[in-house]
């Protein structure tokens, strides 16, 4: 079985958990030998932004030692053979559409989008 | 009377915070009353649905008293499903993501619910008929 | 070709990415696949009968079926006999039934 998980929301709790819960989701399950790429869309394409900083945060005397580093996170996906795709003209409508994007993340045109989620048996939208 | 079907259900969200939690217990609750075999991977917010200590309350605005509002309690909500699949000779299979547990300190659940890992909601897609995820905004 | 049912849970008054999902449903289905929208919890809003919903139209021309839980209309006081041209009402139960046959059911 081959999925495609579509991941849309961004930066939702990050901080808190210290990842993008549906990247970490996706990351666990490739290591129990899921079949499964990932679909960047809407805000969503910004994970795939090189340059993400999301250190300092503290509170009283309590501060944040292991930050999230989404960019890191989506390198290690692509290394363990996760396709990762990013809808073009969402990265164009932020302003992305020339951005230093991590290695190895592939712009896809939202008119394609039907042929890539025909090569999978399930989507997962999260 | 068991079909012979299998579906999983993945979702997110805790109790009381979106729409989304009620629409997917009614979809579990149809797949269950057809005798289906029903995985439900439960993920982020989603493992307090079944949390044991979910306590009612009255309703002063509305003038009621406890047992006049009987609130519901997702927990209660639970427990019936697992009751329905019984009866309709299904079976439901509630994962609660163990690392989301912890966070949350929501250890206790009703009975029938288990812990799991990202593992078992790959293992309960493949091996079902099909998966329907719903996210979290 | 494949068969796809959106699960649309948002409605296009708050959520502007609503017209992209609404979108991808006509591409999909200009594409020769099988689509059908299962809208549900405020998802049905734009199905009351006069409310913009210039989308949903073009769902129903684009030959996809457009599917209101009867519930969610209910909850929201729409008529079922006064939907949108194209929007019909369903029970939930339909979005259990495309699992079951194996449709890529997809939520939104």
């Amino acid at each position: 079985m081959k999925v495609l998980q579509i991941v849309e929301s961004a930066y939702r709790a990050t901080i808190e958990e210290q990842d993008d819960t549906i990247l970490w989701l996706t990351q666990a399950m490739r290591g129990a030998g899921a079949d499964l790429d990932v679909l960047l869309r809407a805000n969503a394409v910004n994970y795939a932004i090189a340059g993400q900083d999301a250190s300092g945060l503290a509170f009283g005397d309590w501060t944040q030692t292991q930050p999230p580093n989404i960019p890191d996170d989506v390198a290690r996906l692509i290394g363990k053979g996760v396709a990762i795709y990013a809808v073009a003209e969402d990265l164009a409508d932020r302003g992305l559409g020339d951005a230093r994007m991590v290695d190895g993340v592939e712009r896809v045109g939202r008119a394609t989008l039907p042929r890539l989620m025909g090569g999978y048996d399930q989507i997962w939208h999260w | 009377m068991a079909t012979g079907k299998t579906l999983t259900f993945a979702f997110m969200d805790a109790p009381y915070e979106s729409a989304r939690t009620t629409t997917v217990l009614r979809l579990i609750d149809d797949a269950v009353r057809r005798g289906y075999r029903v995985n439900v991977f439960a993920y982020e917010g989603a493992v307090a649905v079944p949390f044991a200590h979910q306590k009612a309350h009255a309703n002063a605005v509305h003038g009621r008293n406890e047992v006049e509002e009987n609130h519901p309690l997702p927990r209660e909500w639970v427990a019936a499903l697992m009751r329905e699949a019984t009866r309709a000779g299904g079976k439901l299979d509630w994962v609660n993501c163990g690392l989301c547990v912890d966070e949350r300190g929501v250890g206790e659940a009703v009975a029938g619910v288990r812990r799991g890992s990202p593992a078992d909601l790959w293992k309960m897609a493949s091996e079902s008929d099909n998966t329907l995820v719903v996210g979290t905004r | 070709m494949a068969k796809y049912l959106f699960i649309e849970s948002r409605d296009s008054f708050e959520s502007n990415d609503v017209g992209r999902f609404r979108e991808l449903a006509r591409n999909l289905a200009g594409e020769g696949n099988e689509v059908a929208v299962f809208l549900v919890q405020n998802g049905v809003l734009p199905a009351r009968l006069g409310a913009k919903a210039d989308g949903l139209a073009r769902l129903a021309e684009a030959g996809i079926d457009v599917l209101a839980d009867d519930f969610s209309l209910r909850e929201r006081a729409i008529p079922v006999d006064a939907l949108t041209r194209g929007v019909a009402p369903a029970s939930i139960g339909v979005v259990i039934d495309r699992l079951a046959e194996g449709w890529k059911v997809v939520w939104h």
